[in-house]
């Protein structure tokens, strides 16, 4: 006979061992993760990976095929229309793309948590402000703002991180204030209050750590958005300037070639895809690991 | 007895003109901001009058543009003109055609809105029943296929998703015209990539909502009383499901207008977008300012359509 | 006579990651035209399962199987999901548990109300909304035909069970099942909507299935009483029989529990029964109530039958019918 015998206490394991466990058995976790890492790995080790110079033109050695195609391991991947080696240009790319990425959270982040917890935890006047903000923001046309912007100031990687820093902040204000909002309730906020502790430490010690799953989750989302958003602007030629080797660039200089070798923007093409997809898993995995009872 | 609607209730009417007109207000306070911000952005970057009168312009030449365009005057002077005029309808001259900006405008933004809306229609009979079919039978083939859509769709640049479809259906194929604008064929590529890009969102939301909502106590009631499975389904689930999906549509078709630029660029669809990406390269700033506050407008405005709308669907916030 | 439902060994199975969940291990009863049945359990027991069961609304995932279910002479076991949708609401109706969430947001009590009638009978609109609004009346609400264009929000948990109680009884059908029709009430309401069930039932003729955790609701409507545990029936019979000689220790100890009026010593301490229902994975071994029993012995290791104790009553019990009725109720 089975009975649920309330003497037999098992050791439950803690919320960090789950955590780890359900983490390890997290496939889109894992992949994506994994993906992510050995992106970051290669752009990081780029100088030392990449078989030549991502700058170096060779107007003789134009349009070589990749070695797919039926090129040779010289240019495994093979050259652009000014004779440069595409395998290095990508290894070099992802730089730009994993720096956008971060940089472009950073920035967008400070802006939009300080701005949604303020909202969450203040509620009233400041949660009016502040959600008129997001609506003024909402109602912004990203691209189009972005492009005007980065055209009046000139193109450069400065430029468009910075834009997009300060454009792309209204997820991490409006899931930040959400999630506030929640923890203000709770119990151990209020008896914070009680104790008589101030309004930054609540903040920091209670109200932080309880909305930091939701952050991450968030913070990979608009990595992936600025990194795509970086990608447009270099394509439409107000972004990243040439001779950088941005992905989105790339696309864009081998776009005359298209009927021809469409291996030039296949490749990048496929490569910011493989980038985008590996923190979407991340992102979902995230969120799945933290929080399994959101997940639908 | 009568059982027609209830009578028309005065106070019902006055709660909801009260509340369109809070919207409205609203709306027409978020636009004034986003014109501030463009028009001082304008300023931020240095001088219009420099980069108006080109790279060759002599000292003179900059200072007679500075007196024909105003820009001598101070700026609170010359926003305050600017928005006088766009109450009205005049944003002024283009820089580069030297012609009314709302006449450019107007000429280009019918087929933005033509792609807007041929897009979130696409979306929408994609996403909605990939959605309804993945929550009717979760983890089934078409669930799959439908998560695999979304998650595809996420990761996918535009442009990028724009160069593969035309050098598959354009070029090899030859079903449909690279580029240009003029007949509806032009319009099927830039319809599926606009409309793929707001699929995923869709298409999670119908199928979370849908999940939930047949989980729902009322849905059981439904099937209580023997009605079938359709209708079960259609008037008593679905209807429950689409409330926050009209939400996320209409903000939807906001973005995509607003992303139409790129769209537009591309397939050099002559529409609103492509207009804001030339005057954007020929520093027509005027077009650029009008169309930031166009489409602004446009956003602000289908929220509030999507608000109504989720007045109509659900009673409860009806009269709230 | 032939009875209205006769249910022969009902089984629901739900396949869970560790094996088989069997909430519900092989019920049979008869019930009459016009006859109440109340099934009393504690939460956990089956009874909603069951009544589900009965209905044909069983989640997906759960299998039901049995001898036969035989409503009005069809058995149900074999019928297909359409057939079935068309006796539900027509010929056999239920009312949930939770009035709140039992109507849809979206629609007028008006167009929930007639839609099932309009489906089963093909009756225009308006003799629809006429019937609904004589129902209304019926189940007390008053201004019955403008509360028609209303919106469930816009009543009370009360009025929502009303509707619910009248929406079960549009077309007229031959059996009510109520699951747990008033717990989610007002004690106050409670009273009233249970006296306005069965005076329904007694107008209209129509046999109920009442199932409820609250003996003292049981007392007020029921005639034939069956207590579940475990999946199970462990006793049945008679609402007086029940009453007035139980004989399962877990009838007593649920019947301890509640106070009775004039009997009961003001102060004195009201039975409970310790410990917890036992695990349903996989079924049961032996006696499923034998670790909250104060009459255990070895012999409880093996699952007794339902026997009888008396005409119409029987007993789920390995001890003999005095000794069950001489005990009295202490705690194991």
């Amino acid at each position: 006979m089975t009975i649920i015998d309330s003497n037999e206490i098992t050791t439950a394991p803690s919320p960090a061992q789950q955590m780890r466990r359900r983490a390890l058995r997290h496939w889109g976790f894992l992949i994506g993760g994994g993906v992510l890492g050995l992106i970051i790995l290669m752009a990081v080790l780029a100088p030392f990976f990449a078989p030549h110079d991502p700058y170096a033109q060779d107007l003789s050695q134009r349009f070589l095929r990749p070695v797919f195609l039926g090129g040779s391991w010289e240019h495994p991947l093979g050259t652009d229309h000014l004779g440069r080696d595409y395998l290095s240009r990508l290894l070099f790319g992802a730089q730009i793309s994993l720096t956008i990425g971060f940089v472009t959270a950073l920035i967008s982040g400070v802006i939009g948590t300080t701005l949604g917890v303020a909202a969450g935890y203040f509620g009233g006047r400041v949660d009016t402000i502040v959600m008129f903000i997001i609506t003024v923001r909402l109602s912004m046309p990203v691209v189009l703002v972005a492009l005007a912007v980065v055209a009046l100031f000139g193109g450069s990687l400065t430029t468009v991180v910075l834009v997009l820093g300060f454009l792309l902040w209204d997820q991490f204000a409006v899931v930040m204030r959400t999630s506030t909002q929640q923890i203000r309730n709770q119990d151990y906020v209020t008896s914070a209050q009680a104790l008589g502790c101030t309004t930054t430490r609540i903040i920091l010690t209670e109200v932080m750590p309880n909305i930091l799953n939701n952050l991450i989750v968030i913070i990979t989302l608009e990595m992936a958005h600025a990194i795509i958003l970086e990608a447009a602007l270099s394509f439409l030629g107000l972004g990243v300037q040439p001779p950088l080797p941005s992905w989105g660039l790339m696309i864009a200089e081998g776009k005359d070639m298209l009927f021809f070798e469409p291996f030039l923007i296949t490749i990048p093409g496929i490569a910011l895809f493989v980038l985008i997809f590996a923190i979407n898993l991340l992102g979902d995995g995230v969120r799945d690991v933290t929080a399994p009872e959101n997940r639908n | 007895m009568q059982y027609g609607p209830a009578a028309f209730n005065t106070a019902k009417v006055i709660l909801m003109l009260r509340f369109l007109l809070k919207r409205l207000g609203l709306a027409a306070l978020v636009a004034l901001t986003v014109s501030l911000i463009s028009f001082s952005l304008l300023f931020l970057a240095g001088d219009p009058a420099v980069a108006l009168a080109g790279e060759a312009a002599t000292e003179e030449d900059i200072e007679a543009i500075r007196t024909q365009y105003g820009f001598d005057r101070p700026i609170p002077v010359q926003y305050v003109a600017w928005l006088t005029g766009a109450f009205t309808g005049d944003f002024g001259n283009s820089y580069y055609f030297n012609t009314p900006v709302i006449d450019l405008i107007s000429d280009r933004l019918p087929t933005t809105m033509q792609l807007g809306l041929a897009g979130i229609t696409f979306a929408l009979l994609l996403a909605v029943p990939l959605g309804v079919i993945a929550a009717i039978r979760p983890n089934s083939l078409i669930d799959r296929f439908a998560l695999f859509i979304s998650v595809v769709g996420q990761a996918m640049p535009t442009f990028w998703f724009s160069l593969i479809l035309i050098v598959i259906f354009a070029v090899n194929m030859g079903w449909v015209p690279v580029s240009g604008s003029g007949t509806w064929q032009h319009f099927i590529l830039p319809t599926i990539v606009l409309g793929y890009f707001a699929t995923p969102g869709i298409m999670r939301l119908t199928r979370a909502g849908m999940l939930e909502v047949l989980r729902a106590d009322y849905i059981r009631t439904a099937r209580a009383k023997g009605l079938n499975p359709a209708k079960v389904l259609f008037k008593h689930a679905l209807r429950n499901a689409a409330i926050p999906v009209v939400g996320l549509a209409a903000v939807q078709l906001g973005f995509m207008l607003g992303g139409s630029i790129v769209i537009e660029s591309i397939f050099a669809l002559n529409g609103a977008g492509l207009l804001a990406f030339e005057s954007i390269n020929r520093n027509d700033f005027p077009v650029v300012q009008a169309l930031i506050l166009l489409f602004s407008l446009i956003y602000v405005l289908l929220t509030l359509l999507a608000d109504l709308l989720n007045a109509w669907l659900d009673p409860r916030i009806r009269v709230a | 006579m032939e009875p209205l439902l006769s249910v022969k060994n009902l089984r629901v199975e739900i396949p869970v990651g560790t094996g088989m969940l069997k909430p519900v291990r092989g019920i049979s009863f008869d019930l009459q035209k016009g006859e109440t049945l109340c099934i009393v359990g504690e939460s956990g027991c089956g009874k909603s399962l069951t009544s589900l069961a009965l209905m044909g609304l069983l989640p997906k995932v759960a299998r039901r199987s049995g001898d036969h279910l035989r409503f009005a002479g069809q058995d149900l076991l074999g019928l297909k999901e359409r057939q079935m949708a068309k006796l539900r609401g027509q010929d056999m109706s239920m009312i949930f548990q939770e009035p709140m969430t039992s109507l849809n947001p979206a629609y007028t009590i008006g167009d929930q109300l007639t839609e099932g009638m309009i489906r089963h009978q093909r009756v225009s609109r308006a003799e629809a909304r006429d019937r609904a609004a004589f129902l209304l009346e019926k189940v007390g609400i008053t201004a019955a035909a403008s509360r028609l264009t209303q919106y469930p929000h816009q009543l009370s948990g009360g009025l929502r069970q009303r509707v619910m109680i009248a929406m079960s009884l549009m077309c007229g059908p031959d059996l009510i099942i109520a699951d747990e029709p008033t717990t989610a009430l007002d004690v106050t309401i409670q009273a009233k909507i249970l006296r306005m069930m069965k005076n329904l039932q007694a107008e209209f003729g129509m046999a109920m299935i009442f199932i409820t955790h609250d003996l003292g609701v049981v007392a007020r409507i029921a005639d034939k009483i069956a207590v579940m545990y475990a999946g199970a029936f462990v006793e049945t019979g008679t609402a007086q029989q029940i009453f007035d000689a139980p004989t399962h220790p877990y009838t007593k100890g649920l019947l301890s529990c509640i106070p009775v009026p004039g009997k009961t010593e003001r102060g004195a301490r009201l039975g409970a029964v310790p410990g917890v229902v036992p695990s349903l994975i996989n079924g049961v071994e032996g006696c499923g109530f034998a670790s909250r029993c104060p009459m255990r012995q070895a012999a409880c290791g093996s699952e007794p039958d339902l026997t009888d104790r008396g005409a119409e009553h029987s007993c789920r019990c390995v001890h003999d019918t005095d000794t069950l009725r001489n005990m009295e109720w202490e705690a194991a």
